[in-house]
């Protein structure tokens, strides 16, 4: 083996040695140039998306343990933009909040140590490589949703994230060693030459499919999911439900897609169902919900569902579609969670009634949300819409005419909750609206950046085109 | 091989752990023992992964070092999540799932 082929590691490598190099600066710098930390992190990670776009070749690594394809470059790339959204937003909390405490490099470690664990869950080439990826990436976040210590919602977060996440992995684990049994390897690879259904196969499938499922928090497996998300700080939330999220649905859609291809026939049943069940139950509760982060969570849960009828096509117009309208995904949720992330950090307030009237104090603000939660519900001009409009499409063309129908209806009734915080920013008066207030440069880069995406992802068609073509190796 | 036990019995042994872990996660309050009843789940894998290599395919040892990297993974999420329960018990005094819990629905 030539040392070179590590090359094709680069995105895993110099992630590492970003880690490693905060860690340095960590102990070694001065108790009063602490805030230098935040400028750090951002400069090398900003490096690292820009560097992750060279081009590479396609090839596996370790007999064919790590696999690296265009598409997966892609979708490394597309987490990579999101998690410096995410750092630009969340850079005025550390330096607020955390950095007061003699803490803050943690946060970068730990969420970098995640992305990494994701990276390599993505580009896993065999099972074993796949659930060590899967507990790198799950083990530093629920570190993270326990990390304001004071609060003893965050640590409930962390508990709840933890045990649910252990279950979960250990459920999926249990699935894998029948499938390891039916086929006697744990390599894709080999899986894939034979696969049969047999009742231990769909056996294994099925409980591997539930651990997965926790992850994406589809419904009979979602309960940890609002809790998590309001005891957590947002920064944390927001990774969780957008970067997280969207790695967990890749690489549940390239096993569904090509090792579980045989079990076809019993993995369309279930993911109909599922489906359905996801986007009524996420839809129904966020009605209800008062508390942003936990109507944000509920909301991620619907648009889980959405995602599903992508999946349930297996083909490759299914993955091209997918994997679109998670990087829209990403964008919109990230601008939501930015704002609700602003507000917090200058009120503290977290609550619907709060943004009563956020219109008339902070206009800019409220049409970034208002945008933002256009693009979820998927009205027309923005991207969001497409995202949405060609998951339908690809679920239509398989003949699923029923299950678009009633995902139709339930854009309805998601279009319903969000607008019910657009009424509460721009129609409702409110007895003590949010003062206006001038949010941090780095905040506002953030926001900007996610508003570019939405507005121009969806009518930037060639990007799509591209999408598709890179989908094309996976079929 | 052992001698005079079959595949059949070492798997039920092993299905039955991964139940009795899956009916302690649902039903205990105390969040130690919830703890234990993900490591009972996780241990009933790592029999079986050991027991199918074993049994199914001895000619490679995939699923014995699969099992070796379940048993450091489930230690680390084990120290992990102990920590957390004593940062929660510091804050509540109490490690049962009904006093720590505050967010609902």
């Amino acid at each position: 083996m030539d040392l070179s082929t590590l090359l094709l590691m680069r995105h895993e490598g110099i992630l590492l040695l970003i880690t490693l190099l905060l860690l340095g600066a960590d102990l070694f710098m001065p108790a009063g140039k602490r805030s230098s930390l935040v400028h750090l992190a951002l400069l090398l990670f900003g490096l690292h998306t820009a560097l992750g776009f060279l081009p590479m070749e396609e090839s596996s690594l370790f007999g064919g343990m790590f696999r690296s394809t265009p598409l997966i470059y892609f979708f490394k790339n597309a987490l990579n933009i999101g998690v410096f959204i995410l750092l630009l937003q969340s850079a005025d909390w550390v330096k607020e909040k955390i950095l007061q405490q003699q803490r803050g490099a943690e946060f970068f470690l730990l969420l970098f140590f995640s992305l990494l664990g994701m990276y390599f869950m993505i580009s896993a080439g065999d099972f074993l490589m796949f659930y060590i990826g899967l507990e790198l990436s799950t083990l530093p976040l629920a570190a993270l949703a326990a990390y304001e210590i004071g609060k003893r919602q965050s640590s409930e977060a962390g508990i709840k994230l933890v045990l649910s996440a252990g279950l979960a992995s250990g459920v999926s684990l249990f699935g894998i060693s029948m499938l390891y049994a039916t086929t006697g390897s744990i390599y894709f690879e080999a899986i894939i030459g034979v696969l049969s259904s047999s009742p231990l196969a769909i056996l294994g499938m099925l409980l591997f499919f539930a651990g997965l499922a926790f992850k994406i928090s589809l419904v009979p497996f979602h309960f940890w999911t609002a809790d998590v998300y309001e005891g957590s700080p947002i920064p944390v939330a927001s990774f969780l439900s957008v970067i997280s999220k969207g790695a967990a649905v890749f690489i549940l859609m390239i096993l569904l897609f090509t090792v579980l291809k045989p079990l076809m026939p019993v993995w369309e049943n279930l993911v109909y169902g599922l489906a359905l069940l996801t986007m009524f139950v996420g839809n129904l509760f966020a009605l209800r919900q008062q508390n942003m982060k936990r109507f944000l969570a509920f909301s991620s849960v619907a648009q889980a569902g959405f995602i599903l009828l992508g999946l349930i096509t297996g083909s490759q117009l299914g993955t091209a579609t997918v994997v679109y309208f998670v990087l829209i995904y990403i964008f919109s949720n990230l601008a939501a969670f930015g704002v609700v992330q602003a507000i917090s950090l200058q009120t503290g307030k977290e609550n619907m009634d709060d943004y009563e009237g956020l219109y008339r104090t902070n206009p800019l603000l409220s049409l970034v949300m208002l945008l933002a939660l256009f693009s979820l519900a998927g009205i027309p001009p923005v991207a969001g819409f497409f995202g949405k409009f060609f998951l339908f499409t690809a679920a239509a063309s398989e003949g699923y005419y029923l299950l678009v129908f009633l995902a139709v209806v339930n854009a309805t009734i998601s279009l319903y909750y969000y607008l019910l915080v657009v009424r509460a920013m721009f129609v409702r008066k409110g007895e003590h609206p949010v003062p206006y207030f001038r949010n941090a440069g780095y905040m506002r880069l953030g926001l900007a950046i996610t508003v570019i995406g939405i507005l121009v992802l969806g009518l930037y068609s060639p990007l799509y085109d591209y999408i598709f073509e890179l989908s094309a190796a996976l079929k | 091989m052992i001698p005079g036990i079959s595949i059949t019995e070492v798997l039920t042994l092993s299905s039955i752990l991964f139940f009795i872990g899956v009916y302690g996660f649902m039903t205990r309050t105390n969040l130690i023992s919830v703890l234990i009843s993900v490591e009972l789940i996780l241990n009933a894998s790592v029999i079986n992964f050991v027991m199918i290599n074993k049994y199914l395919f001895p000619e490679l040892l995939q699923g014995v070092v699969y099992s070796i990297f379940i048993i450091a993974v489930a230690a680390a999420e084990t120290a992990l999540a102990v920590a957390i329960i004593f940062n929660l018990y510091k804050q509540v005094s109490s490690v049962a799932v009904r006093e720590t819990e505050t967010m609902k629905y």
